[in-house]
């Protein structure tokens, strides 16, 4: 086993969180697979850091995590204003821009 | 000249049964988020995911990024989720009908192939490459390594990560803000006249169980004019169709 078995890893954790994105319809759980992938790529920032010896990809992944607690902070506010219009947390419902 | 790359690139025992397993459990909870029915249970293995990928951190040198990953990932965000599953999607589920035909379909197969691919391509370009490690640059230890670099070279980008932090709680506040118009404040004059209208009884409501004609929990409760109260039934639950003699109505009330 060498250390780019982690990167597999990640590229499989973000393509199950990608798949994830399209086929389900919660916002809610959309949005936890959209932190399934920022995680694989944190994964993947953490293993290239150590393949190249050099702290840098800690740090980016650090600022990752920063990121996306905010962003996670501000979406599901816009979720749960979005459910307290339409009483519908499915992203089916949130059809008002639909020609 | 590959194979002594390749060799000096090999993990540790630990290490493989660390990777093997850990990695194996955060795929299986990836999947169980992705495939569950439930939101809540989906949130629970994304935190299974998470943990996992935690302890891969610290098994790559990362050990403050391990905490911090199950500190403030697991421990603070996912529980936000749960929050507001609790508050807007606990019952909600996805319907089995697709929006657009085919869909299902097209993503499992496209995200086959681009795993295959993302993952044949890393494996080939860095398959040989030897891993550095990272013991000399941890020689201080993890953390005084990660702040030698965090505050002289990323000094403007953790400034600036601070004035996001700080814009998105701001952002929140006002997003979730209920605003509330005087004229929806009722003083205590107007209150009690609408508690007095006619019409309205104004003393409290039946206890639970007045009405009630059988002790399940699928039944829905009863109004005072027989009628069921369809918003006493737990949606989750499966719909029951009471038999006759639990229906008939039992003459308690002589």
């Amino acid at each position: 086993m060498t250390p780019d078995y982690y990167l597999v890893l990640a590229a499989i954790l973000f393509t199950i969180g990608a798949a994830g994105v399209l086929v389900r319809r919660n916002a809610i759980v959309l949005f936890m697979c959209i932190e399934l992938m920022l995680n694989a790529a944190n994964l993947a920032l953490v293993v290239l850091s150590r393949i190249n010896g050099t702290l840098d990809g800690q740090i980016m992944a650090f600022f990752v995590m920063v990121v996306a607690a905010a962003e996670v902070v501000v979406g599901l506010a816009i979720i749960m204003s979005l459910f307290r219009t339409r009483r519908s947390a499915s992203v089916d419902d949130a059809n008002l821009l639909k020609y | 000249m590959t194979t002594l790359a390749a060799a000096a690139a090999q993990v540790s025992t630990g290490e493989a049964w660390a990777f093997w397993i850990l990695g194996s459990i955060a795929v299986i909870g990836a999947l169980g988020m992705v495939l569950a029915r439930n939101a809540v249970h989906s949130a629970l293995w994304l935190v299974v995911t998470m943990l996992c990928l935690g302890f891969l951190y610290v098994v790559n040198s990362a050990p403050f990024l391990g905490m911090v990953q199950i500190i403030v990932y697991t421990g603070a965000i996912m529980m936000l989720f749960l929050f507001v599953l609790m508050l807007a999607g606990r019952d909600a589920s996805d319907s089995l009908i697709e929006t657009l035909r085919g869909q299902r379909v097209a993503a499992i197969l496209l995200g086959v192939g681009f795993a295959v691919l993302v993952g044949t391509g890393l494996a080939r370009a860095l398959g040989d490459v030897p891993a550095a490690g990272l013991p000399s640059t941890n020689a201080d230890g993890n953390v005084p390594g990660i702040a030698a670099l965090l505050f002289t070279r990323y000094v403007f980008a953790f400034e600036v990560t601070s004035a996001l932090l700080i814009t998105a709680a701001v952002g929140a506040m006002v997003l979730a803000h209920v605003e509330r118009s005087k004229a929806e404040i009722a003083d205590q004059l107007t209150r009690m006249t609408a508690r007095f209208r006619p019409g309205n009884y104004p003393g409290p409501k039946a206890g639970p169980g007045v009405y009630a004609n059988t002790m399940s929990v699928a039944a829905p409760a009863r109004l005072p004019d027989g009628h069921g109260s369809q918003r006493s039934l737990s949606p989750i639950l499966p719909i029951r169709e009471l038999t006759a003699e639990e229906a008939a109505p039992k003459g308690t009330d002589k």
